[in-house]
């Protein structure tokens, strides 16, 4: 027998009422992968990520991770299993300082979260870590300073921050870039660029020179089902793909 | 393991709870104002139990971030804990009736707050002022136990320690025995608010969702949160029922739970101190207003804070902190 992927959904369908928001997906993440997932606006990119990290519960089918059931494995559980994600908008701790936005996701995967009976500063590990991290991402210069002053670019970086003091296994990209004005979008190209490959990275994207710099594996949505799966190249070349999504794309 | 990092960010985390010098500044000023004001020192007493409650209501609504109007459950449940324990005759002694006041009042918030903290917002605070209209209806229909509308009075609580009186003419004994509580309750919250649990609740009131994501088990924080709280309310509730030998049913009221949460918007909420600001500033100025305009003093308090929430969402302590800021900018 071959090994399992690392993350697996089987014949996974979500209804919302009458809209099949997720249709009969068999989806593969492999150790490592720099996968992308695009499609329409609608498509169901974002009910799949919610399926995928708990969020949601399928009405049919299964997750696996690593070949192990974990649909019924509720959101928190699923983040100390090693999968972790970022969102389209930010949600970051705004009145809090850049490291401590960190410290507070490296608390809790470290376990010291719960600890009420000595101060937050006597945990240097978990200080360290955080600062280390932010170092590796270019933050440093930031860490003191509150979420709310920061440019929004930089605010974007501390959301793949938060994401990888989990230490993830997989890690869900949600639209990383959106909404960083284009002359500061490189700082979180490279920083994805820079993720070791130990992390098997899903990014949800509309952006296409995001999409084929970063791929090497595509799977397009439509209408909450998988509509092709495969390499940058065949997914660029696949008339079908292109009339019902890059062609849309380029119009606006 | 690898060096610590000197980061200017690093220390000031890893320094974060140190005592500063003019943490000390409340403590003298309560200790000056025994001995400067002796013949005053009911006024004291009742200001001391105000600002014990209000941190009981910081830790909630100012560090986890729960909207809360009713915060007055837990400081009746409990005095009427001392008060039908000390009227029954089952329990006299003062420092083991506060525990068993903080004892109840936890059972209430851990039993209402499983079912209250699955809402968020405005539906949360409706259902915390309805916990306390039951409870409040509770004790007055239970007239047998609690004396209904009247209250109990003259409750017979045994000397401290076996040998200070609580004499309501007198209440030096009080005075002192409510600060010292105060002290170990403050040092406790304190203790935790700086803790990574406290860092935790900052989280959850900052982003709940993205606690959700971070793996953190945000129901149950808060669970625990409110009912820690709710036991220091509870103590507040407790040792005010002792200081006055009284209970009544207006320390299950909105009036109370309303004062204590205008109290802590005055003086700033999620900075440990505002409570004491903003009960000294509170008291002092409806004692103030009361004596220029004694018909229309409300009014006064009521514009005072409409200004605070349009201009100072951070209160009087959050005032201070905006002014500091710029000086620290050019400092650094």
């Amino acid at each position: 027998m071959s090994t399992p992927p690392l993350l697996e959904t089987r014949a996974l369908y979500r209804n919302f009422g009458a809209l099949a928001a997720a249709r009969d997906i068999n989806f593969r993440l492999e150790a490592g992968a720099r996968h992308a997932l695009i499609g329409p606006n609608g498509a169901g990119k974002t009910t799949f990520v919610n399926l995928l990290t708990g969020v949601v519960r399928p009405t049919t089918g299964a997750v696996l991770l690593k070949g192990r059931d974990i649909t019924g494995v509720v959101q928190a559980e699923r983040v100390k299993l090693g999968i972790a994600r970022t969102f389209q908008i930010n949600r970051l701790f705004r009145r809090l300082s850049v490291l401590e936005n960190v410290y507070i996701a490296v608390a809790e995967r470290v376990g010291a979260a719960p600890s009420m009976f000595r101060p937050a500063g006597r945990r240097r590990d978990v200080v360290d870590e955080s600062m280390r991290l932010l170092e590796t991402l270019k933050l440093s210069g930031d860490a003191a300073r509150r979420i709310s002053e920061l440019p929004y670019g930089r605010q974007r970086l501390v959301e793949l921050a938060i994401a990888l003091g989990l230490k993830p296994e997989v890690l869900l990209l949600d639209e990383p870039a959106a909404g960083v004005p284009s002359a500061e979008s490189h700082i979180i190209l490279d920083a994805i660029d820079g993720l070791p490959r130990e992390i098997a990275v899903l990014i949800i994207d509309h952006d296409m020179d995001l999409v084929f710099r970063f791929a090497e594996r595509i799977t397009v949505m439509v209408s909450g089902a998988v509509f092709a799966t495969g390499s940058p190249r065949e997914i660029a070349a696949a008339a079908d793909v292109r009339a019902v999504y890059l062609g849309q794309a380029r119009r606006g | 393991m690898t060096e610590p990092v000197d980061h200017p960010a690093a220390r000031a985390l890893a320094e974060r709870h140190r005592l500063r010098i003019w943490e000390a500044i409340p403590w003298l000023l309560a200790l000056g104002f025994f001995f400067a004001f002796p013949k005053h020192l009911g006024f004291g007493t009742e200001l001391l139990v105000t600002v014990l409650f209000a941190i009981s209501l910081d830790l909630v609504l100012g560090y986890a971030g729960i909207v809360t109007l009713g915060q007055a459950a837990f400081f009746g449940a409990g005095a009427y804990t001392v008060g039908i324990l000390a009227k029954q005759g089952i329990w006299h002694e003062p420092i083991t009736g506060l525990a068993l006041a903080a004892l109840v009042a936890a059972a209430v918030g851990f039993g209402s707050g499983l079912v209250l903290l699955r809402t968020q917002g405005l539906t949360l605070l409706m259902l915390t002022l309805c916990t306390m209209a039951l409870l409040e209806e509770a004790a007055n229909l239970a007239h047998d136990y609690t004396g209904g509308f009247d209250g109990l009075d003259s409750l017979p609580i045994a000397p401290l320690f076996g040998r200070f009186e609580f004499n309501p003419l007198y209440p030096t004994t009080q005075y002192l025995y409510v600060l010292a509580v105060l002290f170990v309750c403050f040092v406790f919250v304190r203790m935790l608010v700086y803790s990574p649990f406290g860092q935790s609740l900052r989280g959850i009131r900052e982003n709940m969702l993205r606690m959700h994501a971070v793996g953190a088990p945000v129901r149950g924080r808060l669970v625990l949160c409110y009912t820690l709280s709710a036991a220091i309310a509870g103590v507040a509730g407790g040792i005010w029922a002792q200081a006055n030998a009284y209970v009544n049913l207006g320390t299950l009221g909105l009036d109370r739970a309303a004062t204590v949460l205008i109290i802590l918007v005055l003086g700033g909420h999620g900075r440990l101190y505002g409570a004491f600001i903003g009960a000294l500033a509170y008291i002092s100025l409806s004692h103030f207003l009361a004596r220029i305009y004694p018909t229309a003093w409300q009014l006064g308090l009521g514009l005072l804070l409409v200004v605070i929430a349009l201009f100072a969402r951070n209160g009087i302590l959050g005032i201070a902190a905006a002014l500091r800021r710029p000086a620290h900018r050019a400092a650094s």
